[in-house]
């Protein structure tokens, strides 16, 4: 949409406040506007995030994206690549790069699949 | 490095040996072990500033603590070689596409006063799904890597230590996989990184609800490790058609990113905006600029400003973006600036060289030096109407950009409805903007909603995570369930290698070799052994001529691939100055060259004692037809720390003396030695000088008992011998280096024992 500078119409609203109370006013828009921004990070995950999440458990890179990319094609992911880590870990005993190791060979989706079924 | 820079907790560095400052950096013991290194430190350093400090007869009111090693500005030599360090940080921005070569370069930045060094990543690895590893040639950057990143502080660390200052290792928490680049980075000791998840959706067209979910994650991780961030608003001004009409739309940029930051929980400041005074000259742009930069500051108190230079207007011209860059600066001191960017003046001919990046800190270091204090003195009068007008005028058409935003369904839809990077000054719209979908983009359709028992056993995880579900006791971390994450027990961190056989550094170098080894030269402006050279000259004909004949010229003098880097129009008819670059495919062995040996001066303390005791004088005159006395001055007065000041008894004599008057003087007054300055003539008259002092000398039976010196500005030290003189000094000649010759001669002459 092409539209002419407006700008000495639509301020009159602007023009009783003053400096501070402009300021604020801008600060509290820029918050209203990051709201719903937020709350989508807050309720939702992503490839990346989960493999993040992984290396943090101590995966290196090259297995954080064979893991994530099974428990994305599965339907794992809303529970979390680390919790299906922490999950086999703790059925097999061991720390979190051998269980992603052994998952990103293909071993042991079963594990997973038993507490929330194949999402396949 | 002082011991609370040293961070314990995360494991110590392996030790390298320190670096020389006369050897090079080798960057192939750097390459090695590097699965045992672990960097020193985490998060952000500043400078430390110094109030009131006092360097030569100055007291400066804006500069930190100074290197211990670096190179100062050339007129520094006129200042007893003080090298005054601006208060802010100052940024150089490194990526050759060779991180073997980067740190080379950044080695020589860091000696001419950078402290930020930003790595520019590889084209293309914004869009890349996942951490790439090794060290990949890049192209127009560097692949942003484990390996690479690792390799960098490694060498910092040796860098900072020769440097005596911590340098912050910056680069770029972007693209599709932003939360693993941040924990990245987070384990390596990266110290800041750009992130503004605006910048994904407007510039590498990332799916926007990607890019806001994933930047909470990445900006967690880097507030957990005191990681400073950078915005990425001063893109606007660098796309958009006409940047002076941005100004609202940077503000909002800016609060949407730090609104952002701060709701996911970092501190303020941490956060930096990116700001670029917005014009360049011609137009009139400080003027424009100021009342810009000044909204942004009251807008944004307690944010941290990373004062970037203007790219917008670049063009080939290197003095050009210089004036322009020094402009910027003029603004950043009127204002205020935390980090003080440079970009490198041939940004706009080529992918920066070593020596450009070098001359963008010296330009920064030299113009915030020389205004410091300039606020005291100098104040922006804000109740100049024009300025007071138009920085409340760019306030609220910000409020009012914001208010349409949040009418038209919000910042998603607003990006939809083509609101940002539009030509226009809001509300002015010129329907140019950049319009991204919801639904679009790079990885569109990539994010998933958190389930009832999404769980991550980490630390430094934004948002749902439902912890309960592992039962920890009150007061334990997410990671204890699983014994610690990387970010808590640095042993944890992996180490990846290289993953491609061909395409790494050790490839690289086995190439280059011979030359480190033999220690052979050859030019280079990027990667060891490039062979780049640049020609100027200028060519008395119209630019498409000039041009055409410097391609030739550059043929004749046997340069490979030549190109025409600059051109400017001297006059349409009477010339063109043109820039020329080439490849000089020829390499020098040092050991067949005669490099005159650089004599090590003697102590103060060394030379007084000398002096006093044998009572040192000397004549001193400027010859021949010469009114110049500056030179002379510089050596012989006190006040210029010249002769004097080791107790030298000096009768000057003055200027334009004939030689034997000088020689008749030196016999008078019973002198050891005799100085002469002389001026280079076509006429090679200052060697007839220098010859005729040597022969009276000896005709007059005194050439064994005087020390004959000649200095001038282009005098050699072979010159004067050749004409048998005792030694001379030519241009950056200090007192000392003289003082020292004459003391080591005259201890040569006395009889032994």
């Amino acid at each position: 949409m092409v539209r002419p500078d407006t700008y000495r119409e639509v301020r009159a609203h602007l023009a009783g406040l003053s400096d501070e109370q402009l300021e604020a006013r801008f600060w509290e828009l820029a918050r209203e506007v990051v709201r719903p921004l937020i709350e989508l990070a807050r309720t939702h995950t992503s490839p990346s995030i989960e493999r993040s999440v992984l290396m943090r458990m101590g995966v290196d890179s090259v297995t954080t994206k064979a893991v994530v990319a099974e428990c994305v094609s599965r339907g794992l992911l809303a529970h979390g690549a680390g919790h299906v880590v922490l999950v086999c870990m703790r059925e097999w005993g061991c720390d979190a790069p051998e269980a992603a190791r052994r998952l990103a060979a293909g071993e042991g989706w079963e594990v997973p699949e038993a507490k929330w079924g194949n999402g396949r | 490095m002082s011991p609370e820079q040293d961070d314990r907790r995360f494991g110590g560095p392996l030790h390298d040996p320190p670096l020389s400052p006369d050897e090079k950096i080798d960057v192939e013991a750097l390459l090695e072990g590097l699965e045992h290194y672990r960097p020193r430190r985490r998060g952000w350093t500043w400078r430390r500033r110094v109030p009131r400090q006092r360097l030569h007869e100055f007291e400066y009111h804006e500069t930190s603590e100074p290197l211990a090693r670096g190179v100062p500005l050339p007129a520094a030599r006129y200042f007893e070689g003080i090298d005054p360090q601006p208060d802010c940080v100052i940024t150089t921005e490194i990526a050759s596409g060779r991180p073997e070569d980067d740190v080379r370069r950044m080695r020589m930045a860091a000696w001419h006063g950078a402290d930020h060094i930003m790595v520019i990543r590889t084209a293309g690895q914004s869009h890349m799904d996942g951490l790439i590893e090794g060290t990949p040639e890049g192209v127009g950057g560097t692949a942003v890597t484990r390996k690479q990143g690792r390799f960098t502080r490694r060498a910092l660390d040796l860098i900072e230590d020769e440097v005596g200052r911590p340098i912050d290792f910056h680069s770029y928490v972007s693209g599709v996989a932003g939360p693993e680049i941040a924990v990245m980075f987070a384990e390596e000791g990266v110290n800041g990184a750009h992130q503004d998840p605006q910048y994904n959706v407007l510039y590498r067209n990332i799916n926007m609800y990607r890019s806001f979910v994933d930047a909470a994650e990445a900006k967690r991780v880097m507030a957990h490790v005191g990681m400073l961030q950078i915005d990425g608003a001063h893109n606007a001004n660098a796309t958009a058609v006409r940047a002076w009409k941005v100004m609202p739309e940077l503000l909002v940029q800016h609060a949407i990113n730090c609104a952002y930051s701060e709701a996911v929980g970092m501190p303020r400041d941490l956060i930096a905006l990116s700001t670029v005074p917005p014009d360049a000259p011609p137009a009139p742009c400080v003027r424009m600029d100021l009342p810009y930069a000044i909204a942004l500051r009251d807008l944004f108190g307690g944010f941290r400003m990373r004062a970037q230079q203007n790219t917008r207007y670049m063009e080939s011209d290197m003095r050009e973006a210089t004036v322009s860059h020094v402009l910027n600066m003029l603004i950043s001191r009127l204002t205020s600036a935390d980090i003080q960017s440079t970009i490198t003046p041939d940004e706009g001919r080529n992918v920066p060289w070593h020596y450009n990046n070098v001359a963008a800190v010296d330009t920064a270091k030299q113009a915030l030096v020389g205004m410091d204090g300039l606020r005291e003195m100098v104040r922006v009068d804000r109740d100049s109407p024009e300025l007071a007008a138009r920085v409340r005028e760019l306030k609220e058409r910000a409020v009012l950009f914001l208010e349409a935003m949040l009418r038209d369904g919000g910042y998603f839809a607003a990006v939809e409805q083509a609101y940002f990077v539009d030509s226009g000054e809001y509300p002015e719209t010129n329907d140019d903007g950049i319009v991204r979908t919801s639904d679009g983009g790079v990885a569109a359709g990539t994010i998933v909603r958190r389930a009832d028992d999404y769980l991550a056993p980490v630390c430094a995880h934004f948002g749902e995570n439902h912890l309960e579900l592992l039962g920890l006791v009150d007061g334990h971390k997410p990671c204890d369930a699983i014994g610690g994450c990387t970010l808590c027990d640095d042993a944890k961190v992996p180490y990846v290698d290289e993953l491609d056989p061909e395409d790494n550094a050790a490839v690289r170098l086995s190439a280059t070799r011979e030359l480190r080894q033999r220690g052979l030269l050859t030019p280079e402006v990027e990667w060891t052994g490039d062979g780049i050279v640049v020609v100027t000259m200028f060519l008395p004909a119209s630019e498409p001529v000039a041009k055409a004949a410097a391609l030739e010229l550059g043929r004749v003098m046997n340069l490979q691939g030549c190109e025409g880097i600059h051109s400017r129009v001297m006059h349409p008819a009477e010339g063109t100055l043109i820039e020329l670059k080439g490849r000089l495919d020829a390499v020098v062995d040092p050991a067949v060259l005669t490099v005159p040996v650089q004599v090590e001066a003697l102590s103060d303390d060394e030379i007084r004692a000398f002096v006093r005791e044998r009572r040192v004088r000397a004549i001193a005159a400027t010859v021949g037809e010469d009114e110049h006395s500056v030179g002379m001055r510089e050596i012989i007065d006190i006040k210029h720390g010249g002769l004097e000041k080791w107790g030298f008894s000096v009768t000057y004599l003055g200027t334009s003396v004939p030689v034997d008057k000088v020689l008749d003087a030196a016999i008078e007054h019973a002198a050891d030695v005799v100085l002469i300055s002389t001026i280079i003539t076509h006429a090679d008259v200052h060697r007839e000088n220098m010859r005729k002092l040597a022969d009276l000398a000896v005709e007059k039976g005194v050439r064994d008992r005087l020390l004959l010196i000649a200095g001038g500005t282009q005098v050699t030290d072979a010159m004067a011998r050749a004409c048998g003189l005792d030694a001379g000094f030519g241009r950056g000649t200090h007192g000392h280096e003289v003082a020292s010759f004459i003391v080591r001669a005259l201890q040569e002459r006395e009889p032994s024992g």
